[in-house]
């Protein structure tokens, strides 16, 4: 597989439903300009659907930064795994901070060697940061019909993204009962915790399951 | 300031902060085994989540829709080794099918 298209199919797909969260955005009462600014500045999906489903649940600002920080610190255990790979200082560490999310280190990850991992980190981070800002404006922009997600099939491309990604990596017989595990954990807990905190609770499961060789 | 310049200011700034200090961890601390194993399995345990979450989950609600269809399009792809973008498409067109007809 190509790192180029990899990084091209991830940052349509998930740019595309930038669309999504500009909509949702001005539709709880954000601006335009608000809506642009957290794609831009905050510019990790989960965490900026997660300010605006709190807000528009009638939750209190505190409430939605602390669900949405909860939800980046993922964004933080990606950049400690990749600081080694990629070895930056000064204004590009900065750079690439802001575009560590979900699918620049899945792209990376699922790459064979370290100089495909930094080119897939590299142009998927770039990638999806453009698209999904450009599909954040013009969602918020109130382009009703690509704003439904679900009669386009985004809303199923988005896991099926996550699930491409993840397939290479289930290489062994730990990493298939992690996954099993994870799915069990990540439901049990949906109904039951405010959204966001199911997928971030997996993390202790790697850490139970990797603790021992 | 209004509630959601608080909420967009906010969060936006402390996401930033975790990105930048997880960039900024000394190697050192990567350099243990077991850190390196659990760090391995992580991403499995968290594309594994947000697969499981945003498949079946509206919210913090458990529902089986459009996208279980989708899902298992994409399953039936990648078991025949379908290249990537042919996988995330497949998953599209069958949801949207399911969305629209049943």
């Amino acid at each position: 597989m190509s790192v180029k298209r990899d990084s091209f199919s991830v940052s349509i797909t998930v740019g595309a439903y930038g669309s999504a969260f500009g909509a949702s955005a001005v539709a709880a009462d954000f601006s335009v300009l608000q809506a642009c600014l957290l794609s831009l500045l905050l510019f990790s999906g989960a965490s900026q659907f997660a300010v605006v489903g709190v807000i528009a649940a009638g939750g209190t600002p505190l409430n939605a930064i602390a669900t949405s920080t909860l939800l980046g610190t993922r964004n933080g255990l990606y950049g400690l795994r990749l600081a080694p790979l990629l070895k930056l200082r000064g204004w590009k560490r900065v750079v690439a901070a802001q575009i560590t999310i979900d699918e620049s280190i899945g792209v990376a990850l699922a790459q064979k060697d370290e100089a495909q991992m930094r080119k897939g980190f590299w142009y998927t981070g770039f990638g999806v940061f453009v698209f999904w800002n450009l599909f954040t404006l013009a969602g918020a922009l109130g382009a009703q019909a690509i704003g439904n997600p679900s009669a386009w099939g985004l809303d199923a491309a988005v896991p099926a993204a996550f699930l491409g990604l993840l397939w290479p990596r289930l290489s062994d017989r730990k990493s298939w009962v992690l996954a099993g595990f994870a799915i069990l954990l990540a439901l049990t807990l949906t109904p039951n915790v405010p959204a966001g905190i199911p997928i971030i609770s997996c993390t202790a499961l790697a850490i139970i399951i990797g603790w021992r060789k | 300031m209004s509630t959601f310049w608080i909420a967009v200011i906010g969060s936006s700034a402390l996401a930033f902060a975790i990105k930048y200090i997880g960039a900024s961890v000394p190697e050192t601390f990567l350099s243990n085994p077991r850190i390196l194993r659990i760090n391995t399995l992580i991403p499995v345990a968290l594309l594994t989540a947000l697969v499981a979450v945003n498949t079946f989950a509206d919210k913090t609600k458990l529902v089986l829709d459009n996208r279980a269809l989708g899902m298992a399009a994409a399953i039936v792809l990648l078991i025949a080794k379908a290249p990537f973008p042919v996988v995330v498409l497949g998953a599209a067109i069958s949801s949207a099918l399911a969305y629209r007809y049943i």
